[in-house]
C-alpha cells in the first residue's frame, strides 16, 4: 500500500517536474510545479511530517505560487525565444548532467542498500506540537533572525517594486 | 508489511534536484529560472525530511521549516528584481539582459 502511494506521487511529481522543464510558456510551468509541490505534500505525509506537508500547501503551493502566477500575468510573459547557444554547452551539457544524476544516485545506493524501509505511521514526532516545542528552546536564535529577515525581505520588496515618485 | 525503501526518497530528491539545474542552465526566461531555484529548494526538502524519518528526530523538518521562510523572503524580493528589470529592459529573456558581462 506504501510502496503503491509513493509510486503514484513520485510519478506524479517526475512528470510534472519534467514539464516545469520542457514546457516554454512560464504559466505551464508554473502550474506544473505547483503538481509538484502538491505531491511532494503527500510523499511528506508519508514520512510523518505532518507540520510540513502542511506548511509547503500553504506556503509554497499557496502563497508562493500565486506569487509567481501573478508576477507571469502582471508583466505578460509569453513564450519564450530561444536563441542558439554555443558548441560546447550542445556538446557537454546533457552528457554532464545525466552523469552528475548518476554520480548522486550511485552514492545514495551505496549509502543506504535498502536498509530501512519508510511506512505510514513509523515516525509520529513531526506534528505541530512537536515542531514548535523545538522551534522555541533550541531553535530560539534562528527562529528570531528568521524574523528579521522576512522584515528586510519585505522593506526591500517595497523599494524595489515601488512606483517612482518625483 | 510493504516498506519504501528509504534510498527510493533520496533518488526521487536527486532526481528532481537535477532537473532543477537543467531547467536552470537551459530555460531563457527570467521567471522560469526562478522556478527551477524553487524545485531545487523543493528536493532538497525532501532529502532533509528523509533523513529525519530515518533518524527519528525532528531537527530535519525544522531545517525545511527555515529553508520554506527563506524561499518565500527569496520569492517576494526575486520577484520585485524581475518586475524592476522589466520596467527598465521590457524583456525577460536573460541574453539581454548582459550589461555585466564582458
Amino acid at each position: 500500500m506504501d510502496v503503491i502511494l509513493f509510486l503514484i506521487f513520485a510519478l506524479i511529481a517526475l512528470v510534472c517536474g519534467i514539464n516545469v522543464v520542457l514546457q516554454t510558456h512560464p504559466i505551464s510551468s508554473a502550474v506544473s510545479l505547483i503538481g509538484v509541490m502538491g505531491s511532494l505534500a503527500i510523499l511528506y505525509l508519508l514520512l510523518g511530517a505532518e507540520f510540513i506537508a502542511a506548511a509547503q500547501v500553504i506556503v509554497y503551493a499557496g502563497a508562493v505560487m500565486v506569487l509567481f502566477l501573478f508576477v507571469i500575468m502582471l508583466l505578460n510573459a509569453g513564450v519564450e525565444i530561444k536563441r542558439g547557444r554555443s558548441f560546447m554547452v550542445q556538446l557537454l551539457g546533457i552528457p554532464l548532467l545525466i552523469s552528475f544524476l548518476a554520480l548522486m544516485v550511485w552514492f545514495v545506493q551505496r549509502m543506504y542498500p535498502s536498509a530501512t524501509g519508510v511506512h505510514f505511521g513509523g515516525f509520529t514526532g513531526g506534528t505541530a506540537h512537536a515542531i514548535g516545542t523545538a522551534l522555541f528552546t533550541t531553535y530560539l536564535l534562528p527562529f528570531e533572525i528568521t524574523s528579521v529577515l522576512i522584515l528586510i525581505a519585505i522593506l526591500g520588496a517595497i523599494v524595489l517594486a515601488r512606483k517612482e515618485m518625483d | 508489511m510493504s516498506t519504501v525503501p528509504i534510498s527510493w526518497f533520496l533518488t526521487l530528491s536527486a532526481v528532481l534536484f537535477a532537473l532543477g539545474v537543467a531547467g536552470f542552465l537551459f530555460r531563457r526566461n527570467i521567471i522560469t529560472i526562478f522556478m527551477s531555484i524553487e524545485l531545487m529548494l523543493n528536493a532538497v526538502n525532501l532529502s532533509f525530511v528523509t533523513f529525519s524519518y530515518q533518524l527519528k528526530k525532528i531537527d530535519g523538518h525544522l531545517f525545511t521549516f527555515f529553508v520554506m521562510v527563506v524561499a518565500a523572503a527569496e520569492a517576494a524580493v526575486g520577484l520585485a528584481i524581475i518586475l524592476t528589470v522589466f520596467k527598465n529592459r521590457q524583456t525577460l529573456n536573460i541574453d539581454e539582459v548582459d550589461s555585466m558581462k564582458n
